[in-house]
């Protein structure tokens, strides 16, 4: 019997960013695609600001382990204040995907430093809070940050991220968020054209 | 009907569909989700007639669930840790009053030190209240447990606990089949109470019992128990043919025909044990596991089937009894009483300590070639623990234990040995 | 398993020992005015044969509420029953002295156990069974307030009767939150400077009860049995959480004469030291004026309780203890207006505690 091997997600944030929230998506657009997902939050009683981090994991069959990500195949990270914290990338191998949260320059945060073992073509930043505010009115990143991540990794259809988002904030947040991601998605789609291939709609 | 969900509200949304009529809910993490599910679904009337009541304290939320089945209702509360030991005196009640109470158990340790992680303190804590103990290992499962943990309640007149982890489970989203109420109405039938408060037949419910019967009292409630070891695995069976997917039963193997070493364990570990099983005999090590469902009543012959051709015995379990070992282990060696196979304890996953695959198949390893001692814990600190030995050692003074620790982290109030403040 | 808790049916006549008091329900006074107890048809909710001692308040005041109850309800009650005295006297297995629907189930959890039946009867649609929870002073100020102030708080549709003897008598006269300063119990011992219970301490129920603003609360001693009915009848009227508190006196806890049970229940009131009264929607309404006003030294000289305040020739000891309770009861007088036939003007906040010093 095959072991399984997910596409593993781990997403770091504040408390407040919708990290839980992020993963949760995440889990619901890979279950649309047809496909097994699990989100688990790193449990906790964090308030509001705290580092926390929420799992996501993705795959064609059951999935039975309940371990947190150790070894994730991609980190998103949804406050750029984060970059600093030791165990951000712990794990996280030289194919793996690096997804920032930020609207500087990623020489400005030293992401080149941070990432340095990484595919250039996988490293990449999205101004994601800035395109939730733009869209949505509040600067929660977490839905944009999945419709970058969509298009970054092809992990995910970006019609099932846009239904996913749309089940979960009904009405017109759901509408903006939508733009917002879709937004996310072109831009890094656009400058990935590397990508276009692997990233399957 | 296939969703992508939480585990307490898969939970939630199956036990609405056992039309439970009076709910009482208490707030203790990780449980809260679901009842606060269960009460969005009363007030807008979705599981009418039910009552939802918000009570003071758990032992209040178990008392309430004793007056509403006594007087006929189908009850149903959630609790975890330090809920369900608050409320520990109400959960015996019920059970010696025979009141087919459901209630989840979403697994979490007990404090001090105060800890809002998973493990199986809590459970074992109740292991003797009288109530059937139920482990989910997916939440799958712990939704399909629901229906027939009422199903089990109310043919056997004794009260359900329906154990999930914690966090691990109520906190993940993922893939659960969902039943349709007509579906489950064909699967649960409603409720008729054995014995039920009305004045047009009065009875007294509740007398003080002497030395003279309380034996024979006692002994009953144990032969319903042992009822229960048939009834379950006929109510899996049914749920089975109905829904068409194996949930509940007493205890499950995997992989465990030819293999030597076989480990033992309840909840959600199972999963990752099966993931690291697969990778131990992909190097060759025959190791297989058995996970029970049930756990109370225990299901001592099922277990010596499922073990019979094991070499060796591994119980892995999120609690301890302190200053004896394993408890689950504890059961199981006594399950295994006559025969000549070694039983070793692994406690894992105390408070919220992730249990990995990693971590297993080490353990895998060791069990294989024979070096994994009687009694054991998965990944503990040993330098921390040691020097807190030592300080011990140096000198005599009572104190929380955690607090010292913590001192060794960086973390806790900084203090010389001497115990004047820097 | 035998069927211990099978109880004949209400059928039976019932015989009277008429002694002709007024208490007893005199079925010589108009029928309007004649007590539950005196009709022949009487549910009798507590029937003979059960095992209180000589002289017990609480059994007295059990089945004069309860049948008063039963009544109001046309015979539709369930009782829940907090463990103490009264469950354990009245339902030793196999035998049980309730021809009500009963449930015993712990000592802490009669309001909310009580909470759940009437929630059960809502869902099955019996509006019309209403539910009754009783506890003693232990069941009611101590172990079971934290589900009590629940119960009153959610204001569920419970009538709870506290049937107060000041102390834990089922376990051997221990101190109770309701035990009165100065009293001896086999856990305030009457020695040191303030022998028996301390002043200052000690919870008033129905002032908690109506600080939770339910709409009723009442309290009534088995003295004024009639004034009793009266009562449960009133809370029957109405729906929500309802609080009666009874004062019953132990013989075996207070050290008193069986015969001066109802004496001694006379006396708390006539000296003010337990006001009788009821309030509705947290004011009080009504208030039973002294008759005839006694110094508090009356009502202590009946119970051994309080033998220690006394030499051997009956003098006062310590005169200045007894008269801080002679202080407590005079300032229930001024606050209750006991006085006075007329309803006070203070709300119940400005009422101070009972046992204050």
């Amino acid at each position: 019997m095959a072991v399984p091997v997910p596409m593993r997600v781990r997403i770091h944030g504040r408390g407040g960013q919708g990290v839980v929230t992020a993963a949760e998506l995440l889990a619901s657009a890979a279950f649309a695609d047809g496909r097994w997902s699990q989100a688990f939050p790193s449990f906790g009683s964090e308030r509001a600001g705290a580092p926390l981090v929420a799992y996501c994991r993705i795959a064609d069959s059951e999935i039975r382990t309940r371990e947190p990500i150790a070894e994730p195949d991609a980190v998103i990270v949804q406050d750029p204040t984060l970059l600093h914290l030791p165990d951000l990338l712990a794990g996280l191998g030289p194919d793996g995907y690096l997804l920032v949260n930020t609207q500087l320059d990623p020489g400005a945060i030293g992401l080149s430093e941070l990432a340095a073992g990484l595919r250039p073509e996988r490293v990449r930043t999205v101004p994601a809070t800035e395109l939730a505010r733009q869209f949505t009115g509040r600067p929660v990143p977490n839905a944009v940050l999945l419709g970058a991540f969509a298009a970054l990794t092809g992990a995910v259809s970006m019609r099932a991220v846009v239904g996913a988002i749309r089940e979960r904030f009904p009405g017109s947040t759901g509408d903006a968020n939508v733009a917002a991601a879709e937004a996310a998605h072109d831009l890094i789609a656009g400058a990935t054209e590397a990508l276009a291939g692997a990233a399957a709609d | 009907m296939l969703r992508q969900i939480e585990g307490s509200r898969a939970v939630a949304e199956t036990v609405g569909l056992c039309r439970p009529e009076v709910v009482c809910a208490y707030p203790i993490t990780p449980q809260t989700h679901i009842v606060e599910a269960i009460g969005v679904k009363i007030r807008r009337g979705e599981l009418a007639p039910c009552e939802f009541i918000n009570v003071d304290s758990e032992f209040a939320a178990m008392s309430v669930a004793i007056g509403a089945s006594a007087a006929g209702a189908r009850a149903y509360t959630a609790t975890a840790s330090q809920g369900l030991l608050f409320m520990m005196e109400a959960v015996y009640n019920a059970a010696g009053l025979g009141l087919p109470i459901v209630m989840t158990l979403a697994n979490r340790a007990v404090g001090a030190p105060i800890n809002i992680w998973n493990d199986h303190s809590d459970a074992m804590a109740a292991r003797d209240a009288g109530w059937i103990q139920l482990f989910a290992e997916t939440n799958q499962e712990a939704a399909d447990l629901h229906p027939q943990a009422f199903r089990l309640a109310e043919a056997l007149s004794l009260p359900v606990m329906v154990c999930m982890d914690g966090f691990i489970l109520t906190h993940a989203v993922e893939r659960v089949d969902l039943p349709t109420q007509a579906a489950i109405d064909a699967f649960l039938p409603p409720y008729v109470p054995r014995q039920v408060l009305d004045p047009d037949d009065p009875v007294s419910i509740g007398a003080m019992v002497g030395p003279e019967a309380f034996t024979e009292v006692r002994y009953l409630a144990h032969l319903r128990q042992v009822q229960a070891l048939e009834l379950i695995p006929e109510v899996a069976a049914a749920f089975a043919e109905q829904f068409g997917r194996p949930s509940g039963g007493l205890v499950r193997s995997y992989r465990t025909a030819d293999a030597e070493v076989v480990v033992v364990a309840m909840g959600s570990v199972l999963g990752t044990i099966k993931d690291a099983i697969d990778v131990a005999r992909q190097d060759g090590l025959r190791v297989g596991a058995m996970g029970l469902t049930t756990f109370r009543p225990f299901p001592a012959e099922a277990i010596r089937q499922a073990l019979a051709t094991a070499g060796r015995v591994v119980v892995l379990e999120r609690a301890f009894s302190m200053g004896l070992g394993g408890v689950l282990a504890t059961d199981v060696a006594l399950a295994l009483t006559g025969r000549d196979v070694p039983v070793a304890t692994v406690v894992a996953g105390l408070g919220g300590r992730a249990i990995t695959g990693g971590s297993l198949r080490g353990l895998l390893r060791s069990a294989a070639d024979g070096s994994l001692p009687a009694l054991s814990f998965l990944d503990l600190d040993r330098e921390v623990v040691q020097r807190e030995l030592d300080r011990m050692a140096g000198r005599r003074r009572s104190g929380p234990i955690a607090e010292n620790l913590l001192r060794d982290l960086g973390s806790g109030p900084r203090r010389d040995p001497a115990g004047a403040a820097r | 398993m035998s069927e211990p808790d099978r109880v004949p049916a209400r059928s039976e006549r019932l015989k009277f020992y008429q002694v002709g008091s007024f208490a007893a329900g005199n079925r010589l006074v108009d029928p309007a005015l004649r007590t539950v107890q005196s009709d022949e048809g009487r549910t009798n909710s507590i029937t003979s044969g059960h095992r209180a001692c000589q002289g017990c308040g609480e059994a007295l005041g059990a089945r004069y509420a309860l049948d008063a109850a039963m009544r109001a309800a046309d015979g539709r009650i369930v009782a829940v029953n907090a463990t103490g005295c009264l469950e354990v006297f009245s339902t030793p297995f196999p035998e049980t002295s309730w021809r009500v629907a009963w449930l015993h189930s712990l000592f802490g959890n009669a309001p909310a156990v009580a909470t759940g039946v009437a929630a059960a009867l809502r869902v099955r649609g019996r509006p019309d069974i209403r539910v009754v929870a009783q506890a003693g002073d232990g069941g009611t100020v101590d172990i079971g307030f934290g589900t009590l102030s629940g119960m009153f708080e959610r204001n569920d549709d419970v009538l709870f009767i506290c049937y107060d003897n000041e102390a834990y008598m089922n376990t051997g006269v221990q101190r109770s939150g309701a035990t009165p300063p100065l009293a001896r119990t086999a856990t305030t011992e009457a020695a040191g400077p303030e022998p028996g219970n301390r002043f200052g301490q000690g919870k008033n129920l129905p002032l908690l009860a109506i600080a939770h603003g339910i709409p009723y609360v009442a309290t009534a001693t088995v003295a004024d049995l009639h004034d009793l009915e009266a009562k449960v009848r009133r809370a029957m009227v109405l729906h929500g959480a309802r609080y009666l508190h009874v004062l019953v006196p132990c013989p075996l806890g207070w050290g008193s004469e069986p015969r001066d049970t109802i004496r001694i229940a006379r006396l708390a009131g006539e000296t003010g030291l337990f006001p009788v009264f009821a309030a509705e929607d947290g004011v009080v309404t009504e208030v039973t004026p002294i008759r005839q006003r006694q110094p508090v030294e009356a009502y202590l000289r009946l119970q051994g309780r309080y033998r220690h305040l006394f030499d051997a020739q009956g003098r006062a000891r310590r005169p200045e203890l007894i008269a801080r309770l002679q202080a407590i009861a005079d300032r229930n007088i001024a606050r209750f207006g006991l006085d006075r036939a007329r309803v006070p003007t203070e709300t119940a906040a400005t009422v101070p505690a009972r046992g204050a010093s």
